[in-house]
């Protein structure tokens, strides 16, 4: 069991390690790849495994729970996992043909893996700090990606999202440190009976609220997501393209993780700030992408505006919110990385991201035109593509709570997003290019026009497979919701399975 | 002891804001210091002041004897130093490239990478 649980964390390591010794040769982006496939295979697995039993977990060093490290997946945590090895490897080929050379030998691929292994660690362990550490990994491997190359606006950028990430890792930290001073415990199955016996739920509240606030950081909520859209236009396209896909969703899930199991006491007051904060998450979102004229911060905007609906449905705090939740989540990871990858290979073609000085795509390179429709629409939530089922999950979800102003929003803000939608469309795609350039495939040579088609033709495969076949997805996602609603299974996983050896922690967590 | 922990914190926390909301982006990192070991501090007294002996057991016992500092808080705060010095000088080091290739270290006067219209 621990093998299934630690390979996902443990694949994207060795990988980054194996591509870091090859940085030098040609070897080392097949390595990437090879990686990134085994990470898939390994993920896959693990899904299988949590689909049969419902919960896998395994403690490391055999330090029974809760004193020990978990490692734990519910259908969440796997679901993520799975969609983190999908992205990677649509990315890791996208990469072959746009890191230079020179930025691997700088090491561009051992930092990829360690943001991959960074990532899938914080969506299985079962334990807060060591939750930090992951988030560390993580963050570490994204600065050193965000930098690589060394550019005016890459450093630019870069100051920006280490400054507040900083800050906000350390608005973590802080609030380990306290949780740990109430509970004497940070282990999250443990926390979750141990927090309900504090005397002063007071003191719990202001500590959810530190990590609503730290967790909002990553997340890029409102009023703390500066940092997204000053920095995510800045690196390589495929760092942009993990980044939007990944890294703030790891916010979002260490949301969901922690106020459906742990900080579940105070639910009138918790949850409606988030709820008023994912509304307005949506607004700035999507109306600071209108303002925008370059390719990528349009994109970057939009994630902002995505992720309140994502936050929505957690804050809406039933069955079916969290349900939508989820089901946003993995549609959204998606269709996120896919249009930055296709602002990539459109930027290569019609030379820059300015919608300004591009143009005429539509017309020189039509099948790139019908691949961004696909999660362009798809974001914006027309039928029959994955957004428009998770927008009806969402939008019934808040109708339900008879919460019409915030459905009303999420209902606006999808129209605002057909806007900036076809902004993208008339400027890039229609106009004709103001410099005369034709941006026909031609301009780019064919291995590098083939590793940037196929991973978008699959992400945009797998778009419309969620969107003509929502049924299996959506019963996944309830069940994940169900899952989260009900943490009792969980527990029992995670102190259960040790309860021989820590029969008296079991029950007081109980 | 607490109180008095409690209150070293609460001006560390204090100088840190003070320092990272002055714009200057070294004076920021000296903010950052200051509330990383603030947050290390949180964690220390977190895990209670105790008086005790190191948490070691002796050969052919099951349990310390007598009553023993809790160890687990100092690892998380030696963890949580080890990283903070690795995050601290990637920080630095960023921060002086910045100084080199932008010519500034006033927050405000980054706008490199902002679209083209607000730059004055």
């Amino acid at each position: 069991m621990i093998w299934a649980l630690s390979l996902p964390i443990f694949i994207p390591f060795v990988t980054g390690i194996a591509a870091f010794l090859m940085r030098s040769s040609d070897a080392g982006k097949w390595v990437s790849v090879g990686g990134a496939v085994a990470s898939l295979a390994a993920s896959i697995f693990l899904m299988a495994m949590v689909l049969a039993e419902g919960h896998v977990t395994g403690q490391l060093g055999t330090w029974v729970a809760p004193f020990g490290i978990t490692l734990v997946a519910d259908l969440l945590a796997a679901v993520m996992v799975l969609i983190t090895a999908i992205t990677g490897l649509a990315v890791a080929i996208y990469a072959l043909g746009e890191v230079s050379e020179r930025l691997e030998r700088l090491g561009y691929h051992a930092l990829y893996h360690f943001l991959l292994a960074g990532v899938c660690g914080a969506f299985l362990t079962g334990d807060l700090f060591n939750l930090y550490v992951w988030f560390e990994v993580m963050l570490i491997a994204s600065f050193g990606l965000l930098v690589l190359g060394g550019s005016r606006e890459q450093i630019d950028g870069g100051i920006k999202y280490v400054a507040l990430n900083l800050v906000s890792t350390i608005m973590f930290l802080a609030g380990i440190g306290l949780i740990y001073g109430m509970t004497g415990t940070l282990n999250m199955a443990d926390l979750s009976g141990a927090i309900a016996e504090v005397e002063n739920q007071g003191l719990v509240t202001v500590v959810a609220m530190m990590f609503m606030v730290a967790f909002g950081v990553k997340a890029a909520m409102f009023p703390l997501f500066f940092w997204l859209p000053a920095s995510y236009h800045t690196p390589l396209f495929s760092v942009s393209a993990v980044f939007a896909g990944l890294l703030t969703k790891v916010g979002v899930y260490a949301l969901m993780r922690m106020f459906t199991l742990i900080f579940t006491g105070d639910v009138g007051f918790t949850h409606e700030v988030l709820l008023w904060a994912s509304a307005l998450t949506m607004l700035t979102g999507v109306l600071g992408a209108a303002a925008q004229t370059d390719f990528r911060k349009i994109l970057s905007f939009h994630i902002i505006s995505q992720i309140g609906y994502m936050t929505l449905g957690l804050a809406i705090f039933t069955p079916l919110g969290i349900m939508g939740g989820v089901f946003y989540l993995v549609h959204h990871i998606i269709v996120k990385a896919n249009l930055f990858l296709i602002a990539g290979l459109g930027g290569r073609l019609a030379g820059g991201t300015d919608l300004n000085r591009i143009g005429g795509l539509y017309k020189s390179s039509p099948m790139l035109g019908a691949l961004f429709i696909i999660p362009a629409f798809s974001l914006a939530g027309f039928p029959p593509l994955s957004g428009f089922w998770a927008k009806y999950l969402i939008v019934k979800a808040s109708l339900e709570i008879e919460a019409w102003f915030i459905a009303f929003i999420a209902l606006l803000v999808g129209l605002l997003t057909v806007f900036s939608m076809t902004k993208i469309w008339a400027e890039a795609f229609w106009k004709p290019h103001p410099d005369k350039v034709e941006p026909h495939f031609g301009r780019v040579t064919k291995p590098v026009l083939w590793a940037s088609l196929t991973p978008i033709i699959g992400l945009a495969v797998l778009t419309i497979i969620i969107g003509l076949g929502p049924q299996p997805f959506v019963e996944f996602a309830e069940r994940a919701a169900e899952q989260l609603l009900d943490p009792s299974a969980y527990v029992e996983a995670v102190l259960g399975a040790s309860e021989d050896a820590t029969g008296d922690a079991a029950e007081e967590a109980q | 002891m607490e109180p008095v922990l409690a209150i070293v914190v609460g001006v560390l926390m204090t100088a840190s804001v003070y320092l990272m909301l002055s714009g200057n982006m070294l004076r920021f990192l000296f903010g950052l210091i200051l509330i990383s070991n603030a947050a290390n501090l949180v964690i220390f007294t977190g895990g209670r002041l105790t008086p005790g002996a190191p948490a070691l057991i002796p050969t052919g016992a099951d349990s310390p004897p007598g009553e023993v500092a809790n160890a687990l808080p100092q690892a998380l705060v030696l963890t949580a130093i080890v990283i903070g010095f690795g995050l601290l000088a990637f920080a630095l080091v960023l921060v002086f490239r910045a100084y080199q290739s932008l010519g500034t270290l006033e927050a405000d006067d980054m706008r490199v990478a902002e679209p083209e219209e607000d730059r004055k």
